[in-house]
C-alpha cells in the first residue's frame, strides 16, 4: 500500500530521519514504536505528505508521491490522519466531522448522513450539535477519528493517538481501531511509545531509534528476537549478558559469562562472542532445596538485591555474579517469602534465551 | 464654574431635544468612520492573511513597520493625504479634498496598519495544529486560509472594533482632509475643536458626551467579545465547560 525507500529528513544540520525503507501492506495494522523524539511523528507527517523529505521516495499504492501540490493533495485525500493532540475547530461536532467532505466538494445532501455514520462508528451519536471545544480529551480524539474516517480513507495514520488519554479512553480508541480495521479494511499505521499498546493492536511493528528503523517484524520477532541492545532494552528485555561460546553440541551451546555458564540454543561456534537476551517473564525464581530435578537447563544461585513492585507483579533482581532480572507475581513473591538478601535459584530454559553473535 | 454648569445644562438640552445639527454631525461621524473601518477591514483581512501565511524575506521587518504605524500621528497622515489629494497633487483630479469620501480614505490609511497588524496576531493565535489538521483533511491552501480566518473571527472582530474607535476619535485627518465644512464634512471631533475655540461650550460638551457614548459602546462590545474569546480559550485548555 505504502512503500518507502531511502527516506531521510534533515532539520538544519540534524538528521531527524535517516534512510528509512519500509513497506506497509494493504489492510494491516502497522505500529511504529520508539522512544519520544525518535522520529515517529516526522515519519508520519512525511507519509501524510504534510512535509517534504530531504531525500528518498514514498510510493502510495504504487504511485510516486513526489510532484506538484495538486498531485500531493489528490493522494493526501486518500488518507486520514489523527494527531497526538486533537485540534478541533471552534464549531459544532457535526461541522468538525464534515470538513473533509466539504473540502472534497461532497454532495451537501449526503453530508449529514455520512457525518452521522462516522459519529456512530466512534460511539458519539447524539453529539452532533455539541460545541467541539467543550468535549473531553478522549471525546475530542474520537471526533478526530470520525473526522478522518468520514471520507473513507484507504489509509488511516495516527500519531500517538492515546498518549494524552486516561486508560478508559485509551481502551475505547484501541477497540475502535481494531473495529475500523476489521470492518472497513482500512490500512492503519500508528505510532506509540507504549510497547504494550503496540503489542495489543499491531499485526506488524517497526522499531524506530534515533531516526533509523532498527527492526521491522512481527510482535514475536521484536519481543523475543530483538536486533541489538537498544531495541531489546526498549521492548523490555531486562537481562542482557555478553559471553563467549565454549562448546557447541548440535546447536546447544554453552556460553561462559563470568564464573557461570548458560546453555542456549544457537548455532554459534566455540570462541564466538555472543550477547544473550533474557526477558524477565522467562525467568522463574525458586527456593533452593537441592533434590528437585527439572528440565530447565540454566539454574543459577544468587541473592536478591532489589524488589520493585509493579502492582500485580514484582520485578526481582538476583545477583548471580551478574544481575538476572525476573518478573513474578506479587502473590508468589509473598508465598516464597522473598526479601532482599534471600538466597534463591533463578531458572531459565535454554530455548527462552535469545542469542545474537556479536559482529 | 458657571460656564461649565451652563454648558452641561445646554448640552443636555441639545441632546434631549434631538437638535438636528448635533444629530447630523454625529451621524456623519459614524458614517465616515464606519465606512473607513469596513473598507480597511476588507483590505486588512486578506492582506494580514497573506502576510501571515506566506513566507518571504523581510517578513519580520514588515511586521515591525506595521506595528510602528499603529501610533502614526493623525496629522502626519492628514498632511500626506493633503499633498496627494490637493488640486495640484497626483490624486487631485478625483476632487476628494474636503469631501466625506476623502475623509474616509484618510481614516482608512490611518487604521489599516492597526487592523492588519491585529489580524496577523489574531491568525498567529490560532493553534498551529489546526492548520495541520485542515491540510491533512484535504484542504487546499485557499480552503485552509478561509477556515483559519473563520477560527480567528472573534479576535479579528475585536481588532475591527478597536480600529473604529481610533477612526471616530481622531481629529487630524478629519480636520485637514475634511476641513470642518458645516453640513458637509463637519464631524464630532472637528466640531468640538472649533466650537470650543468660538466659546460655544454647550455645543462642544453635547458633542463630547455623544463621542464618549460611542466610545462606551465600543468598549462594552469589545469586552463582550474578548470575554467570549477567553472563555472559549479556557474550554480549549480543558477548563470549565459550558
Amino acid at each position: 500500500m505504502i512503500r518507502i525507500s531511502g527516506l531521510s529528513r534533515q532539520a538544519g544540520e540534524r538528521n531527524i530521519l535517516e534512510d528509512i525503507n519500509l513497506e506497509i501492506r494493504r489492510g494491516e495494522i502497522f505500529t511504529l514504536i520508539g522512544p519520544s523524539g525518535s522520529g515517529k511523528t516526522t515519519l508520519l507527517r512525511l507519509i501524510d505528505l504534510l512535509d517534504l523529505p530531504t531525500a528518498g521516495t514514498i510510493f502510495f499504492d504504487g504511485q510516486d508521491t513526489a510532484g506538484t501540490e495538486q498531485v500531493r493533495l489528490a493522494i493526501r485525500r486518500r488518507m486520514g490522519m489523527v494527531f497526538q493532540k486533537p485540534a478541533v475547530l471552534n464549531t459544532t461536532v457535526a461541522e468538525n466531522v464534515a470538513f473533509g467532505l466539504k473540502f472534497r466538494g461532497a454532495d451537501p445532501a449526503q453530508v449529514p448522513d455520512r457525518v452521522r455514520s462516522a459519529l456512530e462508528l466512534v460511539g458519539l451519536l447524539g453529539f452532533e450539535e455539541r460545541r467541539a471545544v467543550t468535549l473531553s480529551g478522549g471525546e475530542m480524539q474520537r471526533v478526530a477519528i470520525a473526522r478522518a474516517m468520514v471520507t473513507e480513507p484507504e489509509v488511516l495514520l495516527l500519531d500517538e493517538p492515546t498518549a494524552n488519554l486516561d486508560p478508559v479512553s485509551t481502551e475505547l480508541i484501541e477497540d475502535l481501531l481494531i473495529r475500523i480495521n476489521s470492518r472497513m479494511h482500512t490500512t492503519i499505521l500508528f505510532s506509540t511509545h507504549d510497547m504494550i499498546q503496540g503489542q495489543r493492536l499491531a499485526h506488524r511493528m517497526g522499531v524506530i531509534m534515533h531516526g533509523r528503523l532498527a527492526q521491522v517484524g512481527t510482535l514475536h520477532d521484536i519481543f523475543y528476537k530483538p536486533y541489538g541492545r537498544e531495541v531489546a532494552r526498549f521492548v523490555g528485555v531486562d537481562t542482557i549478558l555478553k559471553g563467549v561460546v565454549q562448546t557447541n553440541e548440535r546447536g546447544l551451546a554453552l556460553v561462559a559469562i563470568g564464573n557461570a555458564s548458560f546453555e542456549v540454543v544457537a548455532p554459534c561456534p566455540p570462541g564466538k562472542t555472543v550477547t544473550l537476551y533474557i526477558r524477565p517473564e522467562e525467568v522463574s525464581i525458586s527456593i533452593p532445596d537441592g533434590a528437585k530435578k527439572t528440565s530447565v537447563r540454566n539454574q543459577l544461585v544468587g541473592t536478591i538485591t532489589k524488589l520493585v513492585s509493579l502492582g500485580p507483579f514484582i520485578r526481582v533482581t538476583v545477583d548471580c555474579g551478574m544481575p538476572i532480572i525476573a518478573l513474578i507475581t506479587t502473590r508468589s513473591c509473598g508465598e516464597l517469602g522473598l526479601a532482599i538478601g534471600t538466597t534463591v535459584v533463578a531458572s531459565v530454559k535454554a530455548s527462552a534465551i535469545h542469542v545474537r553473535a556479536d559482529p | 464654574m458657571d460656564e461649565i454648569v451652563m454648558g452641561i445644562t445646554q448640552a443636555i438640552d441639545l441632546i434631549v431635544t434631538l437638535n438636528p445639527e448635533v444629530l447630523h454631525i454625529a451621524a456623519l461621524s459614524v458614517y465616515i468612520s464606519l465606512a473607513a473601518t469596513l473598507l480597511a477591514a476588507c483590505v486588512s483581512i486578506p492582506l494580514g492573511g497573506l502576510i501571515h501565511f506566506r513566507e518571504f524575506r523581510g517578513k519580520s521587518i514588515l511586521k515591525v513597520i506595521i506595528q510602528t504605524l499603529y501610533s502614526v500621528p493623525t496629522v502626519v497622515v492628514g498632511l500626506l493625504l493633503y499633498l496627494l489629494l490637493s488640486r495640484s497633487g497626483p490624486l487631485g483630479l478625483f476632487g476628494l479634498l474636503f469631501t466625506p469620501e476623502g475623509m474616509i480614505l484618510g481614516q482608512m490609511v490611518l487604521i489599516i496598519p492597526i487592523t492588519t497588524g491585529l489580524v496577523i496576531s489574531a491568525l498567529s493565535g490560532v493553534d498551529r495544529n489546526i492548520s495541520d489538521t485542515l491540510v491533512s483533511l484535504g484542504a487546499t491552501e485557499f480552503q485552509c486560509i478561509v477556515q483559519i480566518v473563520k477560527e480567528a473571527r472573534l479576535a479579528i472582530l475585536s481588532a475591527v472594533i478597536l480600529a473604529f474607535g481610533r477612526a471616530i476619535s481622531e481629529v487630524g485627518v478629519a480636520m485637514m482632509i475634511g476641513g470642518n465644512i458645516a453640513g458637509q464634512t463637519r464631524v464630532l471631533t472637528t466640531a468640538i475643536a472649533l466650537q470650543t475655540g468660538m466659546g460655544d461650550f454647550g455645543f462642544s460638551i453635547a458633542l463630547g458626551i455623544i463621542l464618549l457614548s460611542i466610545a462606551l459602546v465600543v468598549v462594552v462590545s469589545l469586552n463582550i467579545i474578548t470575554s467570549g474569546l477567553s472563555s472559549e480559550h479556557q474550554q480549549v485548555l480543558g477548563g470549565p465547560r459550558s
